[in-house]
């Protein structure tokens, strides 16, 4: 069971009453917005979801897994996801420690 | 950016909405993806990222307060994969 965009399209038309090409564009515009905020460095904070960050991370040391070689991870800015205290509750009330396929 | 700033923005992006139609498609949208992680089910969005659980074995953890040994049990947590796309895009521009 994966939901892609073109299941929340389907949802938008179905629960919303867009048209078919107005719900596929929400859809993308609704994660574009995100991605727009995130790439001007500010963080998107959707309450009952969970809260987009930005960390900068300084260069380390790495090596290439294969050949052994080291070569440096350059600095970097990467977006890492919090969950809300809501969306962590309904997923461990749901798998409560079972383990699932 | 909040939950409603999102909302106003995207309203802005489609005039020929209602206002009230822009916030229901985000209650749609969140309520959705938090229902299939809550199922157990994964999130797949291409250019964005994937949402799944990652599994935490039981442990013992500590009161940090009275010391006491307390069972932890074991439970998934939310995780979260930036696509390449979003990858690309917030990390500093290349010199």
């Amino acid at each position: 069971m994966t939901l892609t965009k073109a299941e929340l399209a389907d949802l938008l038309f179905e629960k919303v009453g867009l048209n078919k090409r107005e719900a596929k564009d929400m859809v993308e515009s609704f994660f574009e917005e995100i991605r727009v905020q995130l790439e001007s460095g500010e963080s998107v904070k959707l309450s009952g979801f969970g809260n987009f960050q930005l960390r900068d991370k300084p260069q380390r040391p790495g090596r290439n897994p294969k050949t052994g070689e080291e070569i440096p991870i350059t600095a970097r800015r990467v977006v890492t996801f919090h969950p809300s205290q809501k969306l962590k509750s309904a997923v461990e009330k749901t798998y409560h420690g079972k383990p699932h396929a | 950016m909040t939950r409603s700033d999102l909302i106003a923005r995207l309203a802005e992006r489609y005039p020929q909405l209602l206002a009230k139609d822009a916030e229901l498609a985000v209650k749609v949208v969140l309520d959705t993806m938090a229902g299939t992680l809550a199922r157990g089910g994964r999130i797949e969005i291409r250019g964005f990222g994937s949402f799944a659980l990652n599994f935490r074995p039981p442990r013992v953890g500590r009161n940090p307060k009275s010391g006491d040994k307390v069972h932890v049990p074991a439970k998934y947590v939310p995780h979260f994969k930036a696509g390449k796309e979003l990858r690309e895009r917030v990390d500093y521009p290349l010199p």
